[in-house]
């Protein structure tokens, strides 16, 4: 017995060290593939052009879009300075995303919380969520103008639905026994939605967050294409009109980072406010 | 069951409870159902599966009302949630986003005490329950054992006058449940509360209790109560080799095993 016990734990000391070797190998061979893909697929574009297989009038080109982005940084966009345009988007996708996701779960944990309300409003809601709510857009650019109003309104109106859903269905899934459990230890009715449905609720909530973000953003750049005097919708949209793809695939690079961001800080967020979980703890 | 004269502090009185199932059949749970518990007594539950042990402790509880008959908590009617009911359920409970410390003082805080009085004692309840060194663990960094000792210490910091417990150590290992046996025994000695303890393992209600309840098949009667008068302290670990412990449990056994068979015979 002791002698294996001896033994034992240098020959597993070996077989980890190779383990992780192994792992480390197999990551960078996976990053290296990575690579290759992405230089595959941008180098074949640029070639495709360069050869006459790809119309760089409709396609654009990969060394014209990186021409384009230094050209806006150092010289502006045609409708003003680049990081104005961007910073609009963003705060109209921001606000939009902020007041949206509030109010969706502010609305979910309410109807989940109560059968009466959800009895009378959940058709409604329904009805709400199956219409394209893009169309909105056309209204709020006549109602509240061609300033960030308008696209506010349409980026809360994509981010509600989302979020409310979630928020609800987050509600109504809660452990009966821990909301039992609460009841018992003396919560009222206030103290079980803080203690026991909000952080219940809340790994549903912040799922619907990645994605609504998202979706803000769609409604602020949708809004954009509909009407405005500035943001990252109307550069692109002035990049069609004057029949410059290589402007529309900048735009597109510039919000892909923006998105990207966005959804790095809210996974931060995330897992700072879900440390309790085990997935998220294990590698503190 | 003459005992109406002497205090209780649980009485079930011809309690009935019936379910509509989806199908709209009425499935009744419990009909004619008569049970008291005095106070600061150990009464055990067993029965078949089934057969609605969980959902008198739920009307004890306050969390159902009966559809017939009365529920008393020291002679006043349950009308809802009672501050002196304490519940240790089945399974976990306790919550999984607060640490230990924060779910053992959940209880007086939702009571209204002041968080520095409810942090010191849910500190003392903690090392009571041995678990000193590990208040800020999230559950899920806890074994199945130190789970149940959380419960246990959040249940006990609210002095419950009552104490509900429904299969509380079903799920545990054997070499744990009987560590958990003995430790409710000792808070139990300490605190003084009548117990209701619905298991299934007939063993561990005659190791606890002052007496034993065996229920019928569904819906659930109260069959027969025994008196277990074995001498306290008990010691969980060595008197079920007790020959006393052997005859009653073989007493005992014989009405359980009518209704498991009747039970089967129903299915």
């Amino acid at each position: 017995m002791t002698e294996s016990t001896v033994t034992a734990p240098l020959a597993t000391d070996g077989r980890i060290e190779t383990a992780v070797q192994r792992m480390r190998r197999h990551q960078r061979l996976v990053l290296t593939l990575r690579l290759a893909v992405l230089v595959f697929l941008i180098g074949g574009w640029e070639f495709g052009v360069r050869l006459g297989v790809i119309d760089p009038f409709f396609f654009g080109q990969p060394s014209g879009i990186v021409t384009k982005l230094i050209d806006w940084t150092e010289n502006g966009t045609s409708i003003g300075p680049l990081w104005k345009q961007i910073w609009v988007t963003i705060y109209e996708a921001g606000a939009g995303f902020l007041i949206g996701s509030v109010m969706g779960i502010l609305c979910g944990i309410a109807l989940g919380r109560n059968q009466l309300l959800s009895d009378v409003f959940s058709i409604y809601i329904k009805v709400a969520n199956s219409i394209p709510r893009v169309v909105l857009g056309s209204i709020f650019i006549v109602a509240l103008g061609l300033g960030a109003a308008s696209k506010i309104a349409l980026a809360v109106v994509m981010v509600f639905f989302v979020v409310f859903a979630n928020a609800f269905q987050g509600v109504r899934e809660a452990d009966k026994n821990l909301i039992a459990n609460a009841r018992i230890l003396g919560a009222s009715n206030w103290q079980m939605t803080r203690a026991v449905v909000l952080p219940s609720a809340l790994s549903w909530i912040l799922a619907s967050l990645h994605v609504s973000f998202g979706f803000a953003l769609v409604g602020a750049i949708v809004g954009e294409f509909l009407g405005a005097r500035e943001g990252m919708g109307l550069l692109i949209a002035t990049a069609q009109g004057s029949f410059d793809s290589n402007g529309v695939f900048a735009a597109m690079i510039v919000i892909a980072i923006v998105a990207l961001l966005a959804e790095w800080i809210l996974t931060m967020i995330e897992n700072r406010l879900l440390t309790w979980r085990p997935d998220t703890t294990v590698n503190e | 069951m003459t005992a109406i004269a002497s205090p209780s502090a649980v009485a079930l009185k011809n309690v009935a409870r019936r379910f509509v199932t989806p199908s709209g059949d009425v499935l009744s749970a419990l009909e004619d159902f008569d049970l008291s518990i005095a106070p600061g007594e150990f009464m055990a539950v067993v029965g078949p599966t089934g057969c609605g042990k969980s959902t008198t402790l739920g009307l004890i509880a306050g969390l159902a009302r009966p559809q017939g008959g009365e529920v008393t908590l020291f002679d006043a009617p349950v009308t809802g949630v009672d501050r002196r009911v304490g519940f240790v359920f089945q399974q976990d409970a306790v919550f999984p986003w607060r640490d230990v410390l924060g779910n053992v003082m959940a209880g007086p805080l939702f009571r209204g005490v002041p968080k520095d009085r409810a942090e010191a004692a849910a500190r003392d309840w903690i090392i009571r329950v041995g678990l000193k060194g590990f208040e800020h663990h999230h559950p899920h960094q806890l074994s199945g054992g130190m789970r149940k000792r959380v419960a246990l210490a959040q249940t006990f910091i609210n002095n419950p006058q009552v104490l509900l417990m429904d299969e509380p150590f079903s799920a545990l290992d054997v070499q744990t449940r009987e560590l958990m046996q003995e430790e409710l025994l000792q808070l139990w000695a300490q605190a003084k509360s009548a117990v209701l303890f619905v298991t299934h393992d007939l063993d561990e209600a005659i190791l606890l209790a002052d007496r034993v309840a065996v229920l019928t098949t569904r819906p659930a009667r109260v069959k027969s109560v025994h008196t277990i008068d074995l001498p306290r302290p008990r010691d969980v670990a060595t008197l079920r080799y007790d020959e006393r412990f052997i005859a009653i449990a073989r007493k005992i056994s014989d009405d359980l095993r009518e209704e498991v068979l009747r039970a089967r015979a129903g299915h």
